[in-house]
C-alpha cells in the first residue's frame, strides 16, 4: 500500500543517514544527492538496494541514474508502491 | 648499513584497546581468552567455544559509518594505525614518501560470508555494492592509506601466520632501498566466525579446552592441544634512524634486520627438521650484521600446537646449538591467542617494548614443560640485559618463515 510522500521522505532520510552520515534534517525536497548532499555513486547504489527492501519496490538500474534529487526518489518510490 | 627504527606503535587486542594497555596486561600475566557468547556457537554446535576477541570493540572507537564501510579486520587496522601514527607524532613528510606495507592472513572473510548469507536468503539484488571493496584482501592496507592519506603505495603482505612479521621485514627493505621515508607496517585479522572456527577445528589445529579457556593456550606445555584463535591489529611506524633524529621523533628500538624463507615441505606442517625456519633466523641475523651468538632474547612463534612448538625448537637448536637452552624465550600467544595475519606485528611490538624496557613478558600456563623442548621459557616478567638483541619469529601454513631482529637503541 502506498505511503505518503512525507513518510517515504522520512524513511529515505533515515536510509541516507544510515549509509552516509548525512544528517536526517538535510535530506529534504529540493536537494540533489550528488551536488547538495555530496553522496557518491557507490553510496547511492547502496541506498537504492536498501530502499528496495525498505519500501517494497523495485528500482531498475537504468532508473537509478534518473533519480538525481530527493524529489525524484520520493516520487518514484510512491508511484512504484502504487 | 642503514639503521631502521620504530617511532610509533598502535594495537588493539584481547588484552587491551591500545598498545600500552595490551603491553601492561601482558606483563601482569593476564589472559585475553574468553568463552564466546554469540548464539552461533550453539547453533552450529562448534567444537571450540572460546577465542580472543578484542577487548574494546571497534564500534566503541570508530564512527558508525566507518564500521559500515569496513570489514572488521580493516576496522581494527584503522584503529591501530591511527594510534601508531599519532604516537609517531604524525610525520609531515610528503605523502608520496609514506608507504604502507600491511598484512592480513585471511582478510575480509566476515564480509564475504555475510554477503553470501544475504544472497542465499534474499537474492542477488540485495547484495550490497560495498561488498567487494570490503572483502578484498587489500582492504586494510587501502583503508590505512586512505585514512592517513599516504601515497607511497599500499602493499598487502599475505603469508598466513607469518604475514605480520613479513610486513616488517618488507618495511626494512623499502627503507633501505630508499623508496620511502616512513613506512606504516603491521598486520590485522578478525575471523572469529563459525566457518573459520569449524575449518581450523576440522584440521585439529585448535585447542578444545572449552571448560578452561584462559588456560588453553599453553605453548611448550606437555598438555598443549592446539592454538587459540585471536583477533586484533598491530601497527608499527618505521623510518631510518637519521630521519627519526632529524625530526626529533622518539625512538623505541631498532629493527636491525629481517628475512623470509619458505620450507617447500608441506602445506600445513612445518618441516620437522626446521631447515627453512633456521635459515630465516640465520639470514635475518646476517641481514642485521649480527650472528647467533649475539641473540639474548626470543619472542617465539610458539602457537601451542603439539607439532609447531617442537618444530620451532628444532630450528632454534639447529641455529644456536645447546646455547639455546640459556636464551630467555617468551611465548606470548599464551596470553593473546593467535592473531594469524596480525600476530607477527603484535609480537613485534612486544619485542620492541622488551628491547626498550629491558623486560621479557611471561608465558602463561606452563605447568609441565614438554621435556622434548628444554627452552629457557620466561614465566615471570624477567629483566633483560641493557643491550637486547632479540628475534621475533613467525611461521605460516604454506611453509612461510619470517624472522625479524630487534635491538635496543
Amino acid at each position: 500500500m502506498a505511503q505518503s510522500k512525507d513518510e517515504v521522505l522520512a524513511g529515505l532520510a533515515t536510509l541516507v543517514n544510515d549509509e552516509t552520515g548525512v544528517p536526517v534534517e538535510s535530506v529534504v525536497f529540493g536537494k540533489s544527492f550528488a551536488d547538495d548532499l555530496d553522496i557518491d555513486s557507490i553510496s547511492m547504489m547502496t541506498i537504492v538496494v536498501n530502499a528496495e527492501e525498505e519500501f517494497g519496490v523495485k528500482i531498475p538500474d537504468d532508473k537509478v541514474t534518473e533519480l538525481k534529487t530527493v524529489d525524484d526518489a520520493v516520487n518514484y518510490i510512491v508511484s512504484a508502491q502504487g | 648499513m642503514t639503521t631502521i627504527v620504530v617511532t610509533g606503535i598502535g594495537a588493539t587486542s584481547c588484552l587491551g584497546g591500545n598498545a600500552r594497555d595490551t603491553w601492561d596486561a601482558l606483563l601482569r600475566g593476564e589472559s585475553g581468552i574468553r568463552p564466546l557468547t554469540e548464539e552461533w556457537v550453539q547453533q552450529h554446535e562448534l567444537p571450540v567455544t572460546f577465542a580472543g576477541r578484542v577487548k574494546v570493540p571497534a564500534a566503541e572507537v570508530l564512527e558508525r559509518i566507518e564500521i559500515k564501510r569496513l570489514d572488521p579486520s580493516a576496522q581494527l587496522a584503522v584503529i591501530a594505525a591511527r594510534e601508531a601514527w599519532a604516537d609517531a607524532g604524525e610525520p609531515d613528510d610528503p605523502k608520496e614518501r609514506i608507504l604502507v606495507d600491511f598484512a592480513t592472513g585471511i582478510g575480509g572473510l566476515g564480509t564475504l560470508l555475510d554477503a553470501w548469507d544475504v544472497m542465499k536468503e534474499k537474492g542477488a539484488r540485495r547484495v550490497l555494492p560495498m561488498t567487494i571493496p570490503m572483502l578484498m584482501p587489500n582492504a586494510a592496507a587501502a583503508a590505512i592509506s586512505m585514512d592517513l592519506k599516504t601515497r607511497g603505495g599500499a602493499r598487502t603482505c599475505v603469508s598466513a601466520c607469518a604475514s605480520g612479521t613479513e610486513s616488517i621485514a618488507n618495511a626494512v627493505d623499502h627503507l633501505r632501498a630508499g623508496i620511502a621515508d616512513v613506512v606504516i607496517c603491521g598486520g590485522t585479522e578478525s575471523v572469529i566466525h563459525p566457518l573459520p572456527i569449524a575449518a581450523f577445528a576440522a584440521m585439529h589445529a585448535l585447542s578444545t579446552r572449552n571448560d578452561d579457556p584462559a588456560r588453553a593456550s599453553r605453548p611448550y606445555d606437555k598438555d598443549r592441544d592446539g592454538f587459540v584463535l585471536g583477533e586484533g591489529a598491530a601497527v608499527l611506524i618505521l623510518e631510518t634512524k637519521e630521519h627519526a633524529e632529524a625530526r626529533g621523533a622518539k625512538i623505541y628500538a631498532e629493527i636491525a634486520g629481517g628475512s623470509v624463507s619458505s620450507d617447500a615441505h608441506h602445506i600445513t606442517a612445518p618441516d620437522p627438521e626446521g631447515n627453512g625456519a633456521a635459515r630465516a633466523v640465520v639470514d635475518a641475523l646476517t641481514n642485521a650484521g649480527l650472528t647467533p651468538d649475539d641473540v639474548n632474547y626470543i619472542n617465539a612463534h610458539a602457537t601451542s600446537t603439539p607439532v609447531g612448538d617442537i618444530a620451532e625448537y628444532t630450528a632454534l637448536h639447529k641455529v644456536f646449538g645447546d646455547r639455546i637452552h640459556e636464551v630467555p624465550v617468551s611465548a606470548t600467544k599464551s596470553s593473546t591467542g593467535h592473531l594469524l595475519g596480525g600476530t607477527g606485528a603484535l609480537e613485534a611490538i612486544f619485542t620492541v617494548l622488551s628491547a626498550q624496557e629491558k623486560i621479557a613478558p611471561p608465558t602463561l600456563n606452563l605447568d609441565n614443560q614438554d621435556e622434548a623442548i628444554p627452552l629457557n621459557v620466561v614465566v615471570e616478567p624477567t629483566t633483560l640485559p641493557d643491550n637486547v638483541i632479540a628475534l621475533s619469529n613467525s611461521f605460516g601454513f604454506g611453509g612461510h618463515n619470517a624472522v625479524i631482529v630487534v635491538r635496543s637503541v
